[in-house]
């Protein structure tokens, strides 16, 4: 690690070290979003739609086949999980029109020009994002409460969902910074956004089981970071809820992933303001 | 190194073909207001991202504040304040929590940070403002704000793009003094760039003119006028070094992002 020495000279600052700096910068970032969102809560509100169409209207109308073979589990409680995924994915692969929005508005450069390192920026906008996602799993416990699903309510259960949670949104919304950063206009962002989120949605077992898909898409689909993110919320929500690749190998797949699309994100992010 | 705030040695940037800064060679001194100007497309925003980090240039050297911009980056970033052109304060946050948010990022000291922030929205003149979310402010508000998130962690050199661009008569002249007061209270350098003659005439102690991607003049307001007669203004000054007229020009990126922010600002 490297220390810097104080650089102006009339600020006598005891310089903290280079880690608590640099959490302290992720932090920084991420509770100024957490305070934008306490000014403005319409959007927590909005994105309660979509989740709650899913569940009531597709999971109620589904749920009468009886045909998927779920490994025992009713359809609505099995999709459920898959749902909370899917929604926190969708706010999250977004995330990164936010960014060329605070670039063109200036807000960006400045972020650029304080000491903050590009990585601590990335991690600080990631986790922005997570929080964020958790709205999600609010509304999703709350109709899966209230639709009388066999949840888990373990308060250890719902801590692992929650960093579950966060870890996704954190992930997914780094993805969509590295695309910010290379196409650069909210126009072409959008297009881009649009045709990313359904194959990763489909490509995954949100809402069938990996066992019912032809081999092509199953091998897609072991290569999707939401595939192991809905497994182990499985594995986590669903009361006697089990792990198809274990929870272990779950997350190590989503920090793994997420820890690339950092150090990715943080070498494209000056690209955006040149 | 030397004892300037900034020194450039043949500093230059290209995009493809274009030369947008050409071998700029300057200095500026410690405690100095130094004012950039040129037409629309002369190359002072692209100095300024180059002195402030954001851009590497192509070829030649920099210093700020004693740190050489390509090597040590780190170090300039720590002892620069920069207010971009565009209106960088985030209007979903108070103007308080806007310093906060600075002084967290400048690593200001947990315990100082709430009475920094307080004294400078005190010295800004939005202590009423301080807990309204900045998108409800003036454009002379937003831009105060802005200097005061700039200049938190106290900056040796403080660089402004445009600063007040699309401000109505009386907002630019509390800028000015705002600018003005850092100097007197802490002697930072302040890197100006500026389209507008009369704001060089009155703020700054020395301009550069560019043009073209060069830097054709430098000297004092008086020295420059004298160079275009007797009796000339800055702004005969200015058609004299550059021949052309300061208003037309400018690439459609450019005026586009000029109106943007005029348009958010009014």
């Amino acid at each position: 690690m490297r220390s810097y020495a104080p650089a102006a000279p009339r600020a006598a600052y005891r310089e903290p070290g280079g880690a608590a700096r640099f959490i302290n910068h992720v932090l920084a970032i991420a509770e100024a979003e957490v305070r934008k969102l306490r000014h403005d809560p319409f959007e927590l509100f909005s994105r309660a739609v979509q989740p709650t169409l899913w569940l009531i209207v597709f999971g109620q109308v589904m749920a009468r086949i009886r045909g998927l073979p779920t490994g025992g589990l009713p359809y609505l409680t099995f999709m459920t999980p898959g749902i909370l995924a899917q929604s926190v994915l969708f706010i999250a692969i977004f995330y990164g029109v936010s960014i060329i929005w605070e670039r063109d508005l200036g807000i960006l450069h400045k972020y650029l020009v304080s000491p903050a390192s590009r990585t601590a920026l990335v991690l600080g906008k990631a986790l922005s994002a997570g929080m964020r996602g958790l709205s999600q799993a609010v509304i999703v416990y709350f109709l899966a409460l209230l639709m009388r699903t066999a949840i888990s309510v373990q308060p250890v259960h719902i801590l692992g969902v929650l960093v579950l949670i966060v870890l996704g949104s954190a992930l997914f919304s780094t993805l969509s910074m590295v695309i910010a950063c290379l196409v650069r206009t909210r126009e072409r962002f959008m297009g881009l956004g649009q045709v990313l989120t359904m194959p990763l949605f489909f490509a995954s077992n949100a809402i069938y089981p990996l066992g019912l898909m032809p081999g092509w898409l199953r091998s897609i689909s072991s290569v999707n970071p939401l595939t192991y993110e809905v497994d182990a919320l499985r594995s986590l929500m669903v009361q006697g809820g089990s792990s198809t690749f274990g929870l272990g190998l779950d997350f190590v797949v989503l920090l793994a992933a997420f820890a690339c699309l950092v150090t990715v994100a943080a070498r494209l992010f000056p690209r955006l303001v040149t | 190194m030397s004892s300037a705030a900034i020194r450039t040695a043949a500093l230059t940037r290209r995009f493809g073909d274009l030369v947008a800064v050409d071998a700029v060679s300057i200095a500026v001194r410690p405690g100095e207001i130094f004012g950039l100007v040129g037409p629309n497309g002369a190359g002072k925003s692209t100095m300024i991202k180059m002195l402030t980090t954001l851009l590497p240039p192509t070829s030649g050297r920099a210093w700020v504040a004693g740190h050489e911009i390509s090597a040590q980056p780190a170090r300039v970033r720590r002892s620069i304040g920069y207010v971009p052109q565009a209106l960088s304060a985030d209007g979903a946050l108070t103007g308080y929590e806007n310093l906060l948010l600075s002084a967290r990022l400048y690593d200001v000291p947990r315990g100082e940070r709430a009475r920094r922030a307080q004294e400078a929205l005190a010295l800004m003149g939005l202590r009423d403002a301080a807990d309204t979310q900045a998108r409800h402010y003036s454009g002379g508000m937003i831009r105060s704000l802005e200097i005061a998130q700039s200049t938190l962690h106290q900056p040796a050199v403080l660089f402004m793009d445009e600063p007040t661009v699309g401000l109505d008569p009386v907002a630019r002249r509390a800028v000015w003094e705002h600018i003005r007061e850092l100097r007197h209270r802490f002697r930072t350098t302040i890197f100006v760039t500026t389209h507008y003659m009369e704001e060089a005439e009155t703020l700054c102690d020395r301009i550069a003119v560019m043009h073209r991607g060069s830097v054709v003049a430098v000297g004092s307001p008086a020295e420059l006028r004298a160079q275009a007669g007797p009796d000339a203004s800055l702004d005969d000054a200015f058609i004299h070094l550059t021949g052309t007229s300061i208003e037309p020009g400018g690439g459609y990126r450019e005026v586009l992002r000029t109106r943007r922010t005029a348009r958010r600002l009014s």
